[in-house]
């Protein structure tokens, strides 16, 4: 089948009403770009997933940067998505507003020529995502080691993504197939989603970013709808074992930890810290557990699980848009409710 | 040469000042008066607009702050159909500003306001403390004959919308310049009268005119179609964009609709006249690149064609994200 059958048929589907997951937040941004969900029968339906880094990040670890970024001889360095994420009181662009330390940099690299030209101050790398982003962080603390660099730390909220995914699983009930994320993917190998895929006996398609290979990747797993298989349609990226050369990079200097993601609660083993041994490099991870909303009636726990839609959440469009964001989901650019916000989806 | 606070004392430094850098460059009979304030031959009608430029990095691939200082207020001025005849400039230095750049930066503007047809009238400078920014105020006045009206709730169903080329260079070259990442990207600040002024004169019905400058084509058409109360609908196949600037935005993760521009403009005419528009940019200097993009429809907000045949709501800039542009 070209891509002009498989479109059509995705748009004229008849079948069974079928709900699929796209888990990471990259794919949920392509999604809304490349207006897919226009071009759906009303019986298939994308749910978002919480494959944003920024969306699952707890209050208090954000709350912790911001008491950090007020001490003295301390910067924290950050990519642009956390700067507006809110904490229980207030954001890291707040407080850069009444005199905190904040430097946006685009490559964490750029935290090791900020240390060397200013040795009396200490740089904190807010160190968030998933299995694709923890890879550059073992690589930069390899460089920091080998440099002896001494004023450089990390604040982490990493995690993992089969912990999360299998949580979903069981709670949810109505998901018939997932689009595996592709980037997590090319780190771990596909089989990583085996084990759930067969527990469960629901289809994962692991897939790229164009338009063209989504729309493949919904079509396999309609076609897949029942069977506990794994279906690799990004095989220029992702192998079946992922790239170990990353993985043991990975668990040189963290290991596994249970984690709490915003608005969902803890997951046993879903997240990753430094081991004792690296600890030094650690700026206080550890505890960063409390998770309370700035609005009580913010629904993004059961958005970023596809239990609810950004249309149910009382807030959506409303109290919370994109230049006012009460939750994490409305912050970054991969956020679910600022997809569904920036680009009128339904 | 070092620039100091002297320089901003209104005694003999500033003199020295002006006279080695903006006096030479900018020199003309009303200029040369050196009156408190430059009077001008008029017109009935006159548009009159003002911005701000303060850009880092000063120079830049493709241009500099003096340059885009002309380009941003000219075009303003062309975006109403007015013919721009005058402009100001006033200077806010910091104190370890060089001279030689700061006159690099006046020579640029002198040749861009020759470029466009505009006398520099008047000017000012201050030198405040800091560390050796160059900030520049430029206001430009243009004439407007009495029939024209081109305002921005003109927009018709049926329309088609033009824009002069490849939009994001200017955006995708600063960034690029404060990265620090090497490529060919070039910013595209540019005065538009050319092709204004010859639509105009080839009887083209300009319905509205908009330099695509910060927010991008994303959130100028926005602007537009809530102004006249209308949808537009854009085929994102149809959008020129140079493909290394396409390539630079995916890395980044940046929506090429919201990346700004600082010469090229969308103009929106009755459907009939949009080829004969389109044939006449592409004749001028900065237009070779131009395209008809989509067209006005009932409706409201500002719908995109995707190149699979979605269809997607686009909406304005959100949030800055980026330090500014100019």
């Amino acid at each position: 089948m070209n891509i002009k059958e498989i479109t059509k048929f995705l748009s004229e589907y008849d079948g069974s009403e079928l709900s699929f997951m796209e888990v990471c937040g990259t794919h949920t941004a392509a999604i809304s770009e490349s207006g897919i969900p226009s071009l759906l029968s009303s019986k298939i339906k994308l749910i978002s997933g919480p494959g944003c880094p920024v969306c699952v990040t707890v209050a208090s670890y954000i709350d912790r940067l911001c008491s950090l970024a007020l001490e003295e001889n301390v910067c924290i360095v950050t990519f642009g998505d956390l700067i507006r994420v809110p904490g229980s009181s207030s954001s890291l662009q707040e407080v850069k507003s009444n005199g905190g330390k904040i430097k946006m940099v685009y490559s964490p690299f750029e935290i090791i020529d900020l240390a060397k030209n200013n040795p009396a101050t200490i740089y904190i790398f807010a160190a968030v995502g998933f299995e694709t982003t923890t890879p550059i962080y073992a690589v930069l603390l390899e460089k920091i080691e080998k440099e002896n660099i001494k004023n450089i730390k990390f604040l982490t909220a990493l995690k993992t993504m089969p912990s999360a995914i299998e949580s979903i699983c069981k709670t949810s009930g109505k998901i018939d197939g997932f689009i595996a994320p592709g980037n997590v993917s090319v780190i771990t190998g596909s089989d990583e989603f085996k084990p759930l895929a067969e527990k469960y006996n629901i289809p994962f398609a692991v897939s790229g970013f164009k338009a063209e290979e989504l729309l493949s990747s919904i079509y396999a797993l309609i076609k897949l709808h029942g069977k506990g298989k794994v279906i690799n349609l990004y095989k220029s990226a992702v192998t079946d074992s992922g790239n170990e050369k990353a993985k043991t990079l990975v668990n040189k200097y963290f290991e596994p930890c249970d984690a709490v993601w915003r608005g969902i609660g803890e997951i046993k083993n879903s997240g990753m810290m430094l081991k004792k041994e690296y600890l030094a490099y650690d700026a206080g991870s550890s505890q960063l557990t409390q998770d309370n909303v700035k609005n009580n009636s913010c629904r993004c726990g059961e958005i970023i699980t596809g239990s609810a839609s950004p249309h149910k959440c009382p807030l959506f469009s409303k109290l919370c848009t994109p230049e006012n964001p009460q939750g994490t989901c409305m912050v970054s650019n991969e956020g679910t409710c600022f997809n569904y916000y920036i680009n009128n989806r339904g | 040469m070092k620039i100091t606070l002297a320089h901003g004392s209104g005694g003999k430094s500033t003199t020295q000042l002006i006279n080695s850098v903006f006096a030479k460059h900018f020199s003309n009979p009303i200029l040369n008066m050196m009156e408190d304030s430059a009077v001008v031959d008029g017109s009935s009608k006159i548009a009159v607009t003002t911005d701000s430029f303060v850009v880092t990095p000063l120079v830049f691939k493709g241009g500099d702050i003096g340059r885009l200082s002309v380009c941003g207020t000219i075009n303003d001025l062309l975006m109403r159909g007015a013919v721009p005849k005058y402009i100001t400039s006033a200077f806010i230095i910091e104190e370890g500003a060089d001279s030689e750049l700061l006159e690099q930066i006046a020579k640029s503007m002198a040749q861009t306001a020759n470029e466009a047809g505009v006398t520099v009238i008047c000017g000012d400078t201050k030198v405040i403390e800091g560390n050796a920014g160059i900030y520049i105020n430029t206001t430009g006045v243009g004439f407007v004959k009495e029939s024209t009206d081109i305002v921005s709730t003109n927009l018709r169903e049926g329309d088609a919308i033009v824009v002069s080329g490849n939009i994001g260079d200017h955006h995708a070259a600063i960034l690029s310049a404060r990265m620090g990442i090497e490529n060919n990207i070039e910013s595209d600040n540019a005065p538009l009268g050319e092709m204004v002024h010859k639509m105009l004169k080839n009887g083209i019905e300009l319905h509205c005119m908009r330099d695509v400058t910060r927010g991008g084509l994303g959130t100028v058409l926005n602007e537009l179609a809530s102004a006249s109360k209308v949808n537009i609908e854009l085929i994102e196949e149809n959008i020129p964009v140079n493909s290394e600037v396409k390539a630079f935005a995916k890395i980044l993760g940046l929506d090429i609709l919201h990346m700004g521009n600082e010469g090229k403009l969308v103009a929106i005419m009755p459907k009939a006249q949009a080829e004969k528009a389109l044939d006449i940019i592409r004749k001028c200097r900065y237009g070779e690149n131009a395209q008809i993009i989509g067209e006005v429809k009932h409706g409201k907000g500002v719908t995109l064609i995707t190149p699979i045949g979605g269809k997607r709501q686009v909406n304005v800039l959100y949030g800055e994200g980026l330090p500014r542009i100019c």
